[in-house]
């Protein structure tokens, strides 16, 4: 039984199509990287996935149930890419790990919520902010909030949205262990990154989407020392800029 | 006549009892539900809510003189409550919808409702008079019939509001995560329509129509000031409202002031007070460095002495200016 089973998935935004067709079977206990420039439906495609934005057409399976109530969401984390602006009224880190214990099938937290809220934060270091603001800290502490709230489950199935935009390298490093301890108890990952970089060593597999279509599924491509090669598939953090369809070329003149 | 007897006497007036549970409930179960309602950005849904309530006063009417019931406003507040919901279950769907079109969409409603009330009061043989202690409250008109829809409906909204708060905070706090836990975002966020909706119509008899969503969002906005997580913005937020709320209503009985605009003010002056305070207050209490201990990512040759970590109380000398 895969951990996801996705089938000619389709995701239409705003009359757009923003995810074409993606086929996407991931085994138990993989650790997959989802590639691509910006605006290559690798987001869309992961929150269609989760029942975040209606699929067009295709189907999706996680943990061997179809999409919808019968999924085991107990058993399924999110990390989205940051903290919801929400209205501003003060919240606690300790409030956002406990609502990652409510599912479809509890709506109300547990008793020992406190203590599982503390560990998932102390396995990111950050234990100390469980009664501190969520408003008031950085966005590397948010980030490690967030991870937190997907991992107080402890879910069997981990999807993370770029957790590591804009955040430090200790911090990075703080994930990729993280990332690694679950790895080795069997938790399936599926990761959208920028750059592999440090999580490297982490990933079995590497999907590349590009106009959301799967342009390359295997090996994860190497990340550095070939990026001259002729066939290297050219992957960063930033697309690369149109060239101007008309006007002037760029040009240099040397007056005398 | 001393200070104490005058206190027995108010309470030993039913009329002032009635008044006192209405606004002891309304004024605890209000601000419950705004807080999700300043969570989920829609502060302003419980004027909606209330200007679409009219038309369900006016529509209750109408209906009462048809079946010739007496009172005639006896299906007033029904009629109060079906219009709410059904305006505040229709208001999450334009909601749900879009941002720019759903802007208007609830703005003609919102006219809609106050225009369809007048129109509405008239054929029932009403005067806009009758729909003045609906639009601006009137509690000491309250009866022992309103009381006990008050009365139930509060217990009903600070049951949901209370027993659920988990469940409701999480589609409040991020709604896409909660749809990615398979929590039933859609009819949490409809369950939480209708619990505005509901306390629109408890409230109208003590604050009017028009200034619900004041005791609901105003006593939030003094709380999250100094609160500060969650559940304790929502406690303190329904404290407040108990407090203005009695405290209005006693004004009104030695004063001849409307009972629901004195409440109102009471709680924006003690919003304006908090935020006057709140800039000391926080001043005090930052006694801290905020910043984290992290390594940086840079190699930094020199530490500045007044940040490293053995850094005692005394000024650390100004690093010397360079000069080439």
């Amino acid at each position: 039984m895969n951990a996801i089973d996705a089938t000619d998935v389709h995701v239409t935004l705003g009359g757009q199509a923003i995810v074409r067709g993606v086929d996407l079977a991931v085994p138990p206990g993989q650790v997959v990287a989802l590639l691509g420039a910006n605006g290559s439906g690798k987001s869309t495609f992961v929150r269609s996935l989760l029942g975040v934005v209606p699929l067009a057409s295709g189907s999706v399976r996680l943990l061997g149930e179809p999409l919808g109530r019968g999924v085991p969401w107990q058993r399924v984390g999110y990390v989205p890419q940051r903290m919801s602006a929400a209205g501003g009224v003060p919240t606690t880190a300790l409030e956002v790990v406990v609502s990652g214990m409510l599912h479809g099938r509890r709506l109300r937290p547990p008793r020992d919520r406190r203590a599982r809220a503390t560990a998932a934060l102390a396995a990111l270091g950050v234990e100390d902010l469980v009664d501190r603001r969520v408003q008031e800290m950085s966005g590397g502490q948010q980030q490690r909030v967030l991870i937190a709230r997907a991992l107080v489950r402890e879910p069997s199935l981990l999807v993370l949205d770029e957790p590591t935009s804009g955040i430090d390298l200790p911090t990075q490093d703080t994930f990729v262990t993280a990332l690694a301890r679950l790895r080795d108890t069997g938790t399936t990952v599926v990761v959208i990154l920028h750059e592999i970089g440090p999580f490297a060593p982490l990933i079995d597999r590497a999907v590349v989407l590009r106009h959301g279509r799967v342009v390359h599924d295997g090996p994860p491509p190497p990340a550095r020392g070939e990026h001259g090669h002729a066939e290297h598939d050219h992957l960063h953090p930033h697309a690369d800029p149109e060239p101007p369809l008309d006007g002037p070329d760029l040009t240099l003149e040397v007056t005398p | 006549m001393s200070a104490w007897d005058q206190v027995l006497t108010l309470l030993g007036s039913p009329l002032m009892q009635r008044a006192l549970i209405a606004a002891v409930l309304v004024g605890a179960a209000a601000p419950v539900v705004g807080t999700f309602l300043v969570q989920r950005r829609m502060a302003l849904m419980g004027d909606g809510i209330g200007h679409v309530a009219l038309t369900g006063v006016a529509l209750g009417w109408l209906v009462g003189s048809w079946a010739a019931v007496s009172p005639a406003d006896a299906l007033a507040v029904p009629g109060a409550v079906v219009a709410a919901v059904v305006g505040s279950v229709v208001i999450e769907l334009v909601r749900e919808r879009g941002r720019t079109s759903g802007d208007l969409a609830l703005a003609i409603m919102f006219y809609g409702g106050i225009a369809g009330g007048v129109l509405l009061i008239k054929v029932a043989g009403g005067t806009n008079a009758n729909l003045m202690s609906y639009l601006f409250g009137s509690i000491s008109t309250v009866s022992t019939g309103d009381l006990w829809w008050t009365v139930a409906l509060a217990v009903l909204v600070l049951g949901v509001g209370v027993g659920l708060r988990w469940t409701l905070f999480a589609v409040s706090h991020d709604e896409e995560f909660a749809r990615a836990s398979g929590l039933p975002v859609r009819l949490v966020s409809m369950l939480v329509a209708t619990l505005a909706a509901l306390t629109v119509t408890i409230a109208m008899r003590v604050v009017g129509l028009l200034l619900v969503s004041a005791l609901m969002i105003v006593p939030v906005a003094v709380a999250q000031l100094y609160a500060r997580s969650f559940g304790r913005t929502m406690a303190v937020a329904s404290g407040i409202g108990v407090t203005v709320s009695v405290v209005g209503l006693v004004v009104t009985y030695w004063n001849d002031v409307p009972p629901g605009a004195t409440i109102v003010v009471l709680a924006i002056v003690l919003y304006a007070l908090s935020a006057l305070l709140h800039p000391l207050l926080a001043r005090r209490r930052a006694a801290h460095d905020p910043h984290p201990d992290m390594s940086d990512d840079v190699l930094v040759p020199a530490v500045d002495a007044a940040c490293a970590p053995d850094a005692s109380g005394t000024p650390a000398d100004p690093p010397a200016p360079r000069r080439p």
